[in-house]
Formats: structure tokens, C-alpha cells, sequence
């Protein structure tokens, strides 16, 4: 399994996680776990997914969710889940 | 599985303590490219580093934007031009030909420097050698991409002296070539005593014979990752400070290791070695400089810094040793003046001297590098700091080097500009008695004694 990590950062609003699943969901991307807190009113969403069955390519992805993080207004990162897997686990 | 935690600490790295990887440098062998004909040769050299790395920096650019890692550079290393052009060159320009051809296939395939137009001459030199070293001045104020470096001497062969004094004349004769541009080219001219095969790094980097016919090598860095970790353990004992930069080197190397495996494998080009230096860049935040003060120095070059730098150095080696498969190159923290903030800092302030610089060399890669000096120094000056350096690398077994910039025109109290990441540089003052007799002997230093160590 091909897993990716998705992080949103930002001031909060309403449909923030709506509008970040819905984009996962029409690019077939399964959500394996997500968590999700409000710091002093900055929302801070971190989503494990599966990218396997994913029909374009990863780099194309991680261009539409920065774009889709500009649309909403907040920060959103999609990286590969292994440099996160390398740099904490042995 | 993964937790918030990790993650936002690793992506804190990248966003706010400048982790990236330095650089993946693709190694390519142009042994088979040897051809009596100059023309020919030419033709071959440009083909198969046109091929080899067409897609080189379009692969750095995926691997950077999937796993969210910035890779600053990237670059090519390729066998030593002496060796490559020794059957078609007969005079220096001939070699300069060769540097043209490859500044060429650099800008084609889209990278900043390529490395290799070097000799490596530790014992004696072939007339190809002393040809491409009577070369550099004009090939790197004809080109732009081009990175040389001669290598004059080795803990086994000891150090040749006539390429030593042969080297401060190329020094001065490339900072004259290109003073319009505050002799940029000496930026681009490393003398190395023990030089690596593998180095990623530039302005050293070339490709070794012992080597494949093409290799990827990657640097990492993160010398603001290292600092954040220690201000978190400020005023605690040794224990707590070396465990904190071995963990934190441990995880930098670990980004180093999956970028070098993933490039590897999409170029379909071995895996050769993850440098594990500490390369700092003129950016506040990104300094070797700043660590050393945060161990406990008021600035860098007060006593103790030698010892400080010492513990750095080692301990950013056991914890990256761990982390990679095969660790190479030259391995440990870079002290460059220009292009690190604090070191330029601490030369203002005065707290900095060239004997200094060479006291910290003894503990760590790699040696005198960019540091700008006055134009009027005299070529066996240069020669004369190029042989402390050179016998301390000797001496000691490890690799050493010098990156001087003899600034045409410029003086003490003035500064440097050679823009990007290569900074800028106050000009430090050189002492100025003479060397010359020394230095105009012929001959090289014997070889060291490798035994009574004392």
C-alpha cells in the first residue's frame, strides 16, 4: 500500500474538512486515519491515506491540494508517507 | 503508524529550521569517452552527459514536491579532465575546449555546476596534468558552471610541492582572470590534499576512477535543525548535548538516505554514499557558526571553539553513520566564511582569524574554504597557506582543503560579493611575512611516519 500524508493548516472555517475530504474522495484516495484539533483558533488536520489506486499522477496531486489549500484559505502540505515513516521509526 | 506529532515536527524542520538536501550530485564516468581526437572527444563527452542526466533535475524536482523536501541543487561530477583529455590535449587550450563542452551539457541538462575539471597530482604530474592545472584561470573565466580542483598530496604519498607552488600561482592567475567579478573564479578552485572519489559536494566534486559509470551521491544538511535542537538543551551537561546532535543528525540523514534510494531508483543509477556534512548557507538560521555558539561560545574563534567544533563534527557522524547505508565524501561540518552568516559575523566582530580557521580545520572537514584574502598576496603566500593545510590533512589522514579568494583590487576592512549561495566575505588579513624559499624549493614533503603517534 502507497500511503500519503496530508496536513492542513489554518484559520479555522467552516468546510475545511468537507471540501479536503471531498477532493480525496474524487481522486480515489481511501482516508486510513485522520486527526484533527483547534489550537487558538488555528485548525490543525493531519489525514493518512491510501494512494494506491490513485489514476493521476502523485506530483499532480500534491500541485491541486496546494491549490485547494489557496482556494480555502489555509495551508495544505501532501507528502509521501515515508519520509515522515524514515525520519521516526527505525 | 505516524502521529501528529512526527509530522509537524518534520515538516517544522523543512519549513522554519531550513532541512533540505544540499544536493544530489550524479557522478558520471567519461573514461570511455577518451579519444585522441579533440573533436571527438568533445562530441562524446557532451553526448553522454546529455544522455546520462537528461533527466536528472526533472527527477529532483518530483522527489522535492512528493515528499515535500526541498533539494537545493543539482549537479554533476564527472571523471578528472586531466585524465579524460590527456590523449587529445597538448596545450592548455585545449583543455579549455573540454571545460567549454562541459558548461555546455550542464546549461543543456539544466544544472548550476558541474565538477571534475581536475587533476589529481599527489605525487608527481603528467604534462596533461600540468596542462589542465595551467588551464584553470582561463577555463573558469570562460565558462560558468565549471568546478576544478587539483588534489597536491595524500597521507600516502605525501605532498607534492611543485603542484603546491604551481597551485598559489593558478589561485592568483584565476583571480586576476575574473576580478570584474571580485574574483569569483577562485570560488570555483579547491586544492585538496586527500581528496574523496565520492564527494558530492562542490566546488570539490568529482568523479573517481575506483567509481561506477554513473553513481548517485547525496549531501545533506541542516545546520538550523541541529541549532533548534540544541537550544533546547541549553545549560545541561555534555551527555545531553551529544545525544541531542547524534538524534538530530540521525533523523537529517535519514531524509538523506530516502531522497538517495528514490533518485537512484528512478534514474536507474546506483546508489553510491550519503555525505553527512553540515553545509551551511548564508541564510540566518542555516549555520555552522550559530551551533557553535549555541554550545557555549560568545563567538565563534573565542577559545574553545576548536573543541566544540571537535564534538560537532564526531558526533554528526555517529548519529548519520546509523541512519545511512553507505556514508562517504567528506563527511562532517563545513566551515565556509561566505557562506555562513556567523562566520562572517565573528570575522567582523574580530573574533575570527585565518589561524583560527586553520586550528578548526585540524577537527573537521573540510578546510580553509571561501575565504576572501587581499589581492595583493602573493602567489607563494597562497602557496605557503595551501602547504599547512595540505600537511595537516596528511598528517592526520583525513582530507583537507583550500578555497582562497585573493580579491583583485580589494583590501582589508573591504568585502567580497559572489551572490547566491556562495555569499559574501569581509577580506581577512594574511600575515605577511614571506614563504618564498620554502616555497620555491623543488621536490615534495616525503610521505608521514604512521607510526609513534604523538
Amino acid at each position: 500500500m502507497k500511503k500519503c500524508i496530508v496536513t492542513v493548516l489554518g484559520k479555522d472555517t467552516v468546510g475545511i474538512v468537507a471540501k479536503v475530504c471531498t477532493y480525496l474522495a474524487e481522486n480515489r484516495i481511501n482516508i486510513l486515519d485522520i486527526s484533527q484539533t483547534i489550537i487558538q483558533g488555528y485548525f490543525n488536520m493531519m489525514v493518512i491515506a491510501d494512494v494506491t489506486e490513485l489514476d493521476k499522477d502523485f506530483t499532480v496531486i500534491c500541485d491541486e491540494m496546494v491549490k485547494l489549500g489557496e482556494e480555502i484559505g489555509v495551508r495544505i502540505h501532501c507528502q509521501r508517507e515515508e519520509i515522515f515513516e524514515k525520519m521516526h521509526r527505525l | 503508524m505516524i502521529n501528529m506529532y512526527e509530522v509537524s515536527e518534520t515538516n517544522k524542520m523543512i519549513e522554519s529550521e531550513n532541512l533540505d538536501v544540499r544536493t544530489i550530485t550524479l557522478g558520471i564516468s567519461l573514461l570511455d569517452c577518451i579519444d585522441s581526437d579533440l573533436n571527438e572527444l568533445n562530441r562524446k563527452i557532451y553526448e553522454k552527459i546529455t544522455t546520462t542526466a537528461k533527466d536528472l533535475v526533472s527527477v529532483g524536482q518530483d522527489i522535492e514536491k512528493e515528499f515535500g523536501i526541498p533539494i537545493v541543487n543539482k549537479r554533476i561530477s564527472v571523471t578528472p579532465i586531466a585524465l579524460v583529455g590527456g590523449a587529445a590535449c597538448k596545450t592548455p587550450e585545449d583543455f579549455v575546449e573540454i571545460a567549454k563542452t562541459l558548461d555546455r551539457a550542464a546549461e543543456v541538462v539544466g544544472v548550476n555546476f558541474i565538477g571534475g575539471y581536475s587533476a589529481l597530482v599527489s605525487k608527481a604530474m603528467t604534462k596533461s596534468d600540468e596542462n589542465l592545472i595551467r588551464s584553470i584561470p582561463q577555463a573558469l573565466s570562460v565558462t560558468e558552471r565549471i568546478c576544478s580542483s587539483v588534489n597536491v598530496g595524500s597521507t600516502k604519498t605525501g605532498i607534492n610541492m611543485d603542484a603546491v607552488r604551481l597551485s598559489g600561482e593558478i589561485v592568483k592567475a584565476t583571480a586576476e582572470a575574473t576580478k570584474e567579478k571580485d574574483s569569483l573564479g577562485c570560488a570555483k578552485l579547491v586544492i585538496f590534499c586527500n581528496a574523496p572519489d565520492d564527494n558530492p559536494f562542490m566546488a570539490g566534486a568529482f568523479l573517481g576512477v575506483t567509481e561506477a559509470d554513473a553513481v548517485i551521491n547525496v549531501g545533506v544538511s541542516g545546520p538550523g535543525v541541529v541549532k533548534k535542537a540544541l537550544e533546547k538543551v541549553r545549560g545541561k551537561g555534555f551527555e545531553e548535548l551529544c545525544e541531542t546532535i547524534k538524534k538530530t543528525a540521525f533523523k537529517v540523514t535519514r531524509v538523506g538516505q530516502l531522497v538517495a534510494g528514490e533518485a537512484s531508483e528512478r534514474l536507474g543509477v546506483p546508489f553510491g554514499i550519503v555525505d553527512l556534512s553540515l553545509a551551511p548557507t548564508p541564510d540566518v538560521g542555516d549555520s555552522v557558526a550559530e551551533i557553535l555558539e549555541e554550545i557555549g561560545l560568545e563567538r565563534v574563534g573565542a577559545p574553545g571553539t576548536t573543541a566544540a567544533l571537535a564534538l560537532l563534527n564526531d558526533q554528526v557522524k555517529k548519529g548519520g553513520v546509523m541512519a545511512s547505508s553507505y556514508v562517504g565524501g567528506l563527511s562532517g561540518a563545513f566551515i565556509p566564511v561566505s557562506e555562513d552568516q556567523g562566520m562572517i559575523d565573528a570575522v567582523h566582530a574580530g573574533s575570527l582569524t585565518l589561524e583560527k580557521l586553520e586550528a578548526m580545520t585540524c577537527v573537521c572537514s573540510v578546510g580553509l574554504d571561501m575565504i576572501a584574502i587581499p589581492g595583493k598576496t602573493s602567489a607563494s603566500t597562497i602557496s605557503g597557506i595551501i602547504a599547512d593545510e595540505m600537511a595537516i590533512g596528511m598528517v592526520n589522514q583525513k582530507t583537507t582543503a583550500v578555497r582562497l579568494i585573493p580579491v583583485i583590487g580589494k583590501d582589508v576592512g573591504d568585502t567580497a560579493q559572489f551572490g547566491g549561495l556562495l555569499g559574501y566575505a569581509p577580506i581577512m588579513p594574511v600575515n605577511e611575512f614571506g614563504c618564498d624559499t620554502f616555497i620555491n624549493r623543488k621536490g615534495r614533503i616525503p610521505a608521514p611516519i604512521h607510526s609513534f603517534k604523538n
